[in-house]
């Protein structure tokens, strides 16, 4: 499984607010085929529900939604954030705002969690963030699946 | 020992404490067996689980749950989990 699909990386995204900032993320797995739209609103309401603890780490959230009919394919996305939003989290600001969807809880546990270990690397998190372009962020992503 | 990794829909920050605890666990000589579950699920299913992983804003919809709760400021913070569960357990 490629978990960040074709048309799922995105540099220099503003955002106003955390609801736009996840709608970036959701917009990107609707642009590389993992999702339909409802999907959007499923992640949105899910943080409503359960809060901002969907940011992981420091500047670094997660969005998502329970697996559901909306779900295509188990994938990821990054949304580069061009300006910090507060999602109302300890972690906050955020500037990365990756979306998940994934087909059942299991499958994706792999991907996820190289990717989780990659992210406690300052210097790698530095790079998502000073990527100039979505070609860039794709070369970065990349390298994490070599290793 | 059955340790719960709790997170709003179960597929997210629960698989990643999930992993990192596991890791923890053998690191730390300890056996037991971590699920990823959602906030729906630990509400019917907490009282055979000896201690819950969830993050601090979950933690606070769990209050009276029953079993500890090891609440985690960085997910993805391996070592942060290990000492935690270190504290508990040792």
């Amino acid at each position: 499984m490629i978990a960040f699909g074709e048309g799922s990386l995105a540099v220099a995204v503003s955002a106003a607010d955390r609801e736009a900032a996840i709608r970036a993320s959701g917009d990107l797995l609707v642009a590389s085929g993992r999702v339909t739209a409802d999907y959007i609103d499923q992640m949105i309401a899910a943080v409503e529900e359960f809060g901002p603890y969907i940011v992981i780490a420091p500047g670094i959230a997660l969005a998502h939604a329970r697996p559901s009919e909306a779900v295509l394919e188990t994938g990821l996305s990054l949304a580069v954030l061009s300006e910090p939003i507060e999602f109302g989290s300890h972690n906050d600001p955020v500037r990365l705002v990756f979306g998940l969807a994934a087909l059942d809880h299991e499958g994706h546990l792999e991907v996820l969690a190289a990717l989780a270990e990659r992210l406690t690397d300052q210097q790698f998190v530095n790079s998502l963030l000073n990527a100039c372009t979505n070609d860039q962020l794709s070369a970065l992503l990349a390298s994490e699946r070599a290793e | 020992m059955r340790i719960v990794a709790v997170c709003g829909v179960g597929i997210g920050s629960s698989i990643i404490l999930k992993k990192n605890a596991e890791r923890a666990l053998v690191e730390l000589g300890l056996t037991a067996t971590v699920d990823a579950i959602s906030m729906a699920e630990v509400r019917r299913d907490s009282r055979e689980a000896n201690i819950i992983l969830t993050t601090v804003d979950l933690a606070q919809l769990l209050d009276g749950i029953g079993p500890e709760i090891i609440t985690i400021d960085h997910v993805i913070d391996k070592h942060e989990i290990k000492e935690k569960l270190a504290k508990a357990l040792l």
